[in-house]
């Protein structure tokens, strides 16, 4: 359950955030998590709502976009879209460099 | 410091016209939970009620913290020519008798030192500290992962010699400690052929992450059904970097290999790269 430490990092930093703002409450906190990562945003917004209870984010909104992957195939050189971490390219060839989908991002975070 | 616009003040209000386009205008798809019942923002108040409202970009890496602890672990690392090495897998792969083996065979020629990572007890300490090597248990207590913090302190404690090798074992865990980094040089897989050919194509990630695949425990080949050629061949399909050694630390098949490696890892020391 290695989204319970990844969300503690997010209330973490978002809380540092708000806190320097002088301890302004937290309405909305935007966070990407690419398709490739071995992140489960269902898990994420659980964790979410625990983490941020008795803070600044009490009752924050939680969006979480996911962006869909791609990669450059180092053999043939294509662009590709990669559903998952077994995807090939068109070539057959494995060796992808992704480009994007791996993310992990905290994007923006919303005070009143 | 309002980050969205650089201004000084945290009160400048941002009045202008966000809450009408938030985001659902670029492609990636939502994944909104809604089962809650606060009031979150899809109301279109902005600029209507008393309070402004801020909106601050990140754009922060979610590991910031873990990243830049392994980055100093690196650097303490290098500071001490040490080489350190991550080894992962799911329990029972075999990690801990394959380091026993590997101190037992190589320890007078490459100075190890061990940190143990559990959730509970000291047993595997208590193995390694019975071959002779330096070591410290790390126990994760419900954590399923170690993380660079834990490392920090680990090597802290364990105050390796300059040009040694350290071995971190992992918790035995083939999906979260994929994702962080502790500041090793190299990370190391082991999967044993009583697990099942298709252990790559269902925990990928860890795969991925891996720059070495050892495949253990091939003294049971006889005894179990297991295709090392479709092993391998789905481990290079989520990875086809992987440098592969299968090896038995029980009877010493293939561990020559293995050793030279690790020899190769030794002389490296700190300095970056595979």
């Amino acid at each position: 359950m290695h989204e319970l430490a990844l969300t503690q990092a997010i209330v973490e930093a978002v809380l540092q955030r708000a806190e320097e703002a002088g301890g302004r409450r937290v309405a909305r906190v935007v966070v990407e998590i690419g398709r490739l990562t071995a992140v489960l945003p269902a898990a994420v917004h659980f964790c979410f709502e625990l983490c941020a209870e008795d803070t600044l984010l009490a009752g924050a909104a939680l969006v979480i976009e996911q962006p869909p992957g791609t990669a450059r195939c180092r053999s043939c050189g294509a662009q590709v879209a990669i559903e998952d971490l077994l995807s090939l390219c068109s070539c057959g060839s494995s060796d992808l460099a992704w480009l994007s989908g791996h993310e992990l991002q905290i994007r923006e975070m919303e005070m009143i | 410091m309002c980050a969205t616009c650089g201004c000084d003040s945290v009160e400048h209000a941002h009045d202008h016209s966000h809450g009408h386009d938030h985001g659902h205008d670029h492609g990636h798809n939502h994944d909104h939970n809604h089962d809650h019942d606060h009031d979150h923002g899809h109301g279109h108040n902005h600029g209507h009620d008393d309070r402004p409202r801020t909106i601050i970009k990140l754009e922060q890496d979610v590991l910031l913290k873990n990243r830049l602890l392994a980055e100093q672990n690196r650097g303490w690392l290098a500071a001490r020519d040490v080489a350190a090495l991550n080894l992962m897998s799911s329990p029972g792969a075999g990690k801990t008798t394959l380091l026993e083996r590997t101190l037992r065979d190589l320890g007078g020629e490459v100075r190890f030192a061990v940190i143990e990572g559990d959730q509970q007890t000291s047993r595997d300490a208590e193995r390694i500290a019975a071959v002779g090597a330096p070591v410290i248990q790390i126990n994760t207590g419900t954590g399923c992962h170690l993380d660079a913090g834990m490392v920090r302190d680990g090597l802290a404690a364990l105050a390796p010699q300059p040009r040694s090798v350290v071995l971190i074992e992992n918790v035995g865990n083939l999906v979260c400690p994929a994702l962080f980094d502790l500041g090793e040089r190299s990370r190391v897989v082991v999967f044993s052929v009583t697990e099942g050919e298709d252990k790559p194509l269902k925990y990928p990630h860890m795969f991925r992450a891996s720059d070495v695949l050892i495949l253990s425990k091939i003294d049971l080949l006889p005894y179990v059904p297991f295709d090392m050629e479709q092993a391998i061949g789905y481990a290079r399909r989520v990875n086809p970097r992987l440098r592969i050694f299968a090896v038995s630390a029980l009877r010493g098949d293939g561990l020559g290999a293995w050793y030279d490696w690790l020899r190769g890892q030794a002389a490296q020391g700190g300095r970056d790269g595979v």
